[in-house]
């Protein structure tokens, strides 16, 4: 918990919400006749609403970006390192908008909240959401605020696919578009990773398909194996390597099935409090969103002519031990944007973090971060 | 700022409105100074990373980038001009990188430092060491320039490859230019500076191979 607040944080922040009723027609072809969405805002909105930064929540997030909700909090948001006074999404320049996702499960609607036609949690019958979905959610989000285009969308990791949507669906709506260890789809390799982590979940006994509220129970092995999985990951083998060696819990092997390494203590560890803080549903429709973007599928598998006509600038960074969205993933972005003439910087930062690092104060990411965020121009005519 | 002056030559060089393609562009200043006065457009390729946050600082597009590993990102004919200053010497194939520069671009630009110079031949001659000199500081263990080259032998390379030298230019490691320069650029001459391009033939048999 903060003793003080760092002057380069952003503060005690209050989540609001805002309740949609115009019907939202979805990618799946189903409709959402109501919706709701919450969000948490840093910084000021300037006059001429030409400061507006929208973020995008990768897997596991949500709005709590950055900040604390009080002085007893352990954690501040999840992009604290990049969000705040100073910071390269600089809240003195930048009003920045972060919601959570349509489908989630810390507020906006999803399985856990309330279906208005049956009054019981919607569980797996609420609908599939796509990253498109996400994309038209947020911009309605966006005309709620008076934001008609976004100085950056900005996203990491499944908010880099959405960042990238924004600027192939909105190509108007938005100036500068900051894309971080995403990819224009997923790898076998990563569907892959993505089907175990949902079987876990689907074949926990205390699943009821999908129904566990109604049985007053959660899916608890599944979804803390799913999460295992994930972690795993998300992490480089050096990174593992560092952090826990071969080091035993105990200094010694006995020769059983309880946690003796230090590494499987700590996947328990986070596995199981992942459990208490988020939904099983909810996962499984994230890692549907992230194994069916392909913006290029829509043109024949040609990602150069999707991007034909983007109108925004680009900052795409990737991160040298990310082998779940690798450079080379990044690098495809690139050279679709490059063979469009299209605005692009891009940077492969030296991290041993592994996909995680984007979440973490990397000096040269930061700096190379705010460099670009630092120069986008905000009139304020 | 001034701009150095075997830049200042090659911004001369660049016509207006032109698409140019910076290989080793270091902190930008070439393509920002031709941004600035010659509406250029275009990408710097840098692989330093500390470099790529200057790029990005001055309003440069920067592609992180090996240029060891070609330019396989970029379609042919995509520039007008690709442009690479004092980096030619360290690559491990210059040659392979002149075509791949006339591949994605109309014409190429080159400066790397000429081994012919009188300075380096008297320290090989007399002094019977591997010359360093105020263009080429490093010692031979330690150099990163590991393909040195003459006026003679660059020239000598187009020709094998087929390219076509279109201007030739020397100056001194201040980057001035003299008459001895002028008469004997392989021997006065401490950098070297060329425009090139394919020679027609050449450039009927790539659009065939397409």
């Amino acid at each position: 918990m903060p003793d003080i607040l760092s002057p380069d944080c952003v503060g005690l922040v209050t989540p609001q919400s805002h309740k949609f009723t115009t019907p939202l027609a979805l990618n799946c072809g189903r409709t959402l006749p109501s919706y709701e969405l919450i969000y948490e805002t840093y910084g000021t909105l300037n006059k001429n609403h030409s400061n507006a930064v929208l973020i995008c929540h990768a897997l596991s997030s949500d709005h709590h970006a950055a900040g604390y909700y009080s002085m007893q909090d352990k954690k501040p948001g999840w992009w604290e390192s990049c969000i705040g006074p100073g910071k390269p999404i600089d809240t003195n320049r930048f009003f920045v908008v972060s919601p959570n996702n349509l489908g989630g499960c810390k507020g906006s609607s999803g399985p856990n909240t309330l279906n208005p036609d049956t009054n019981k949690p919607y569980g797996p019958d609420f609908p599939i959401i796509t990253v498109r979905d996400w994309v038209k959610s947020q911009a309605r989000l966006g005309d709620v605020l008076g934001i008609s285009q976004w100085a950056a969308v900005v996203g990491g990791s499944l908010g880099g696919m959405q960042a990238l949507q924004w600027a192939i669906d909105y190509p108007k709506h938005l100036r500068h578009c900051v894309v971080i260890a995403a990819a224009s789809k997923l790898t076998a390799q990563n569907i892959a990773f993505n089907e175990v982590a949902r079987q876990a979940i689907l074949s926990d006994p205390d699943f009821h398909a999908g129904h566990y509220y109604q049985h007053n129970t959660l899916p608890r092995r599944g979804l803390m194996l799913a999460r295992m999985l994930g972690h795993i990951t998300y992490l480089s083998e050096f990174a593992m390597r560092k952090k826990f060696g071969r080091e035993l819990r105990e200094g010694k092997i006995n020769f059983g099935f309880d946690v003796e390494f230090q590494v499987e203590s700590y996947l328990r560890y986070q596995g199981s409090s992942f459990v208490d803080r988020f939904d099983a549903n909810t996962y499984l429709l994230m890692t549907k969103a992230l194994d069916y973007f392909d913006p290029a599928s829509e043109y024949k598998n040609n990602l150069s002519a999707a991007f034909a006509k983007l109108q925004a600038k680009f900052l795409v960074i990737s991160f040298t031990s990310d082998w779940r969205f690798s450079p080379a993933r990044s690098r495809e972005i690139v050279k679709a944007l490059l063979d469009n003439k299209k605005e692009v910087s891009y940077a492969e930062i030296k991290a041993h973090e592994g996909h995680d690092a984007f979440l973490m104060p990397i000096p040269r990411f930061i700096q190379t971060f705010q460099a670009y965020m630092q120069h986008i121009e905000i009139s304020n005519k | 700022m001034k701009l150095r002056t075997d830049l200042a030559l090659i911004s001369e060089w660049i016509v207006e409105d032109s698409h140019v393609l910076d290989l080793g562009c270091g902190n930008g200043t070439l393509l920002a100074h031709l941004h600035e006065t010659r509406s250029v457009t275009g990408y710097g390729l840098e692989i330093d990373d500390e470099n790529i946050v200057y790029c990005i600082q001055a309003g440069v597009n920067v592609i992180h980038t090996d240029l060891n590993q070609g330019l396989s990102d970029f379609s042919d004919d995509s520039f007008d001009y690709v442009v690479m200053t004092q980096a030619l010497q360290t690559i491990h194939r210059p040659d392979l990188l002149l075509l791949e520069m006339l591949r994605v671009g109309r014409e190429g630009i080159v400066t790397f430092p000429n081994f012919g110079h009188w300075g380096a031949r008297i320290s090989l001659l007399f002094g019977g060491v591997m010359p360093t000199s105020r263009a080429l500081p490093s010692e031979w263990y330690n150099t990163e320039n590991i393909h040195l080259c003459s006026l003679h032998d660059f020239e000598k390379l187009c020709h094998t490859l087929d390219i076509e030298v279109l201007q030739r230019a020397v100056v001194d490691t201040t980057h001035h230019t003299s008459r001895s320069m002028r008469l004997m650029p392989n021997l006065f001459g401490e950098i070297a500076i060329y425009r090139f391009r394919s020679k027609p033939v050449k450039r009927i048999y790539q659009r065939k191979k397409k």
